[in-house]
């Protein structure tokens, strides 16, 4: 499903939404980012992130304390 | 004819922070937000006076002290230990309670002060260092990261007058 894999496990806020970005401005368009995060911050974070710079926030999920997001880059 | 704003200035919407202090507590509100803002593809200036110039120096010793903080209590053995000023006082406290803040960062995945900032540089976040405040107090270009510009009230306003969002911190 997911092009690329940002494992921000253990990393707390900014870093998630930082290493996103990052990843992200290397890939292309169309392309699909899964990032895993354990920061429950992040639920809200990622949401805003996308709403903000228009890439699609396609999908997340939540399981025992791992937030999973899959993100397609669009701009 | 005169450029519209949209011309001159672009779409990236626009932010700008001044940071007023130096201490590792303190160092974070300016950079988490400036680095974010960056992410979200806004275009940030973060203008540095006063202490905040500390936070420019090449090698950073960054303190946090609880001396006049008494909302600084800190996690300790499932408790929260604040400190009274008559103890913060004592020669060797801020030092302590550096070395105990730092290991909480590290502890719980926060970034440092230096990722931060070499992750703002990375992603063209604007610093502008006081000039007025590096005669005051005869601080150094040299000792400073050398992705800094240098400038006064004004530089600053131009650039707060095109912004969205200016901070004082």
């Amino acid at each position: 499903m997911a092009d690329e894999t940002l494992d921000a496990k253990g990393l707390n806020c900014p870093l998630p939404i930082l290493k996103a970005k990052k990843a992200l401005k290397g890939m292309d368009d169309g392309k699909v980012l899964e990032v895993i995060s354990t920061d429950p911050g992040s639920i809200a974070d990622f949401q805003a992130f996308c709403r903000t710079t228009g890439n699609e926030l396609m999908e997340h999920a939540t399981n025992d304390g791992v937030y999973t997001f899959l993100i397609k880059r669009v701009v | 004819m005169a450029k519209s704003v949209e011309e001159t200035i672009g779409n990236a919407k626009k932010m700008t922070i001044i940071c007023t202090k130096g201490s590792l507590d303190w160092a974070y509100p300016p950079f988490i937000l400036a680095t974010t803002a960056a992410a979200m593809d806004v275009d940030v200036t973060m203008f540095f006076t006063f202490y905040g110039l500390e936070l420019l120096k090449e090698k950073l010793k960054l303190q946090v002290t609880p001396l006049g903080n008494p909302a600084m209590a800190m996690p300790m053995a499932g408790m929260h230990m604040s400190m009274p000023n008559i103890v913060g006082m004592v020669p060797g406290v801020s030092a302590g309670a550096t070395v105990m803040m730092k290991n909480l960062i590290k502890k719980k995945g926060v970034a440092s002060i230096e990722d931060l900032r070499e992750a703002a540089v990375l992603s063209d976040v604007r610093m502008i260092a006081c000039q007025m405040t590096l005669d005051l107090f005869e601080l150094d270009k040299k000792d400073m990261i050398d992705e800094i510009e240098i400038g006064g009230a004004a530089t600053w306003m131009e650039s707060a007058l095109e912004s969205d969002i200016n901070l004082y911190m």
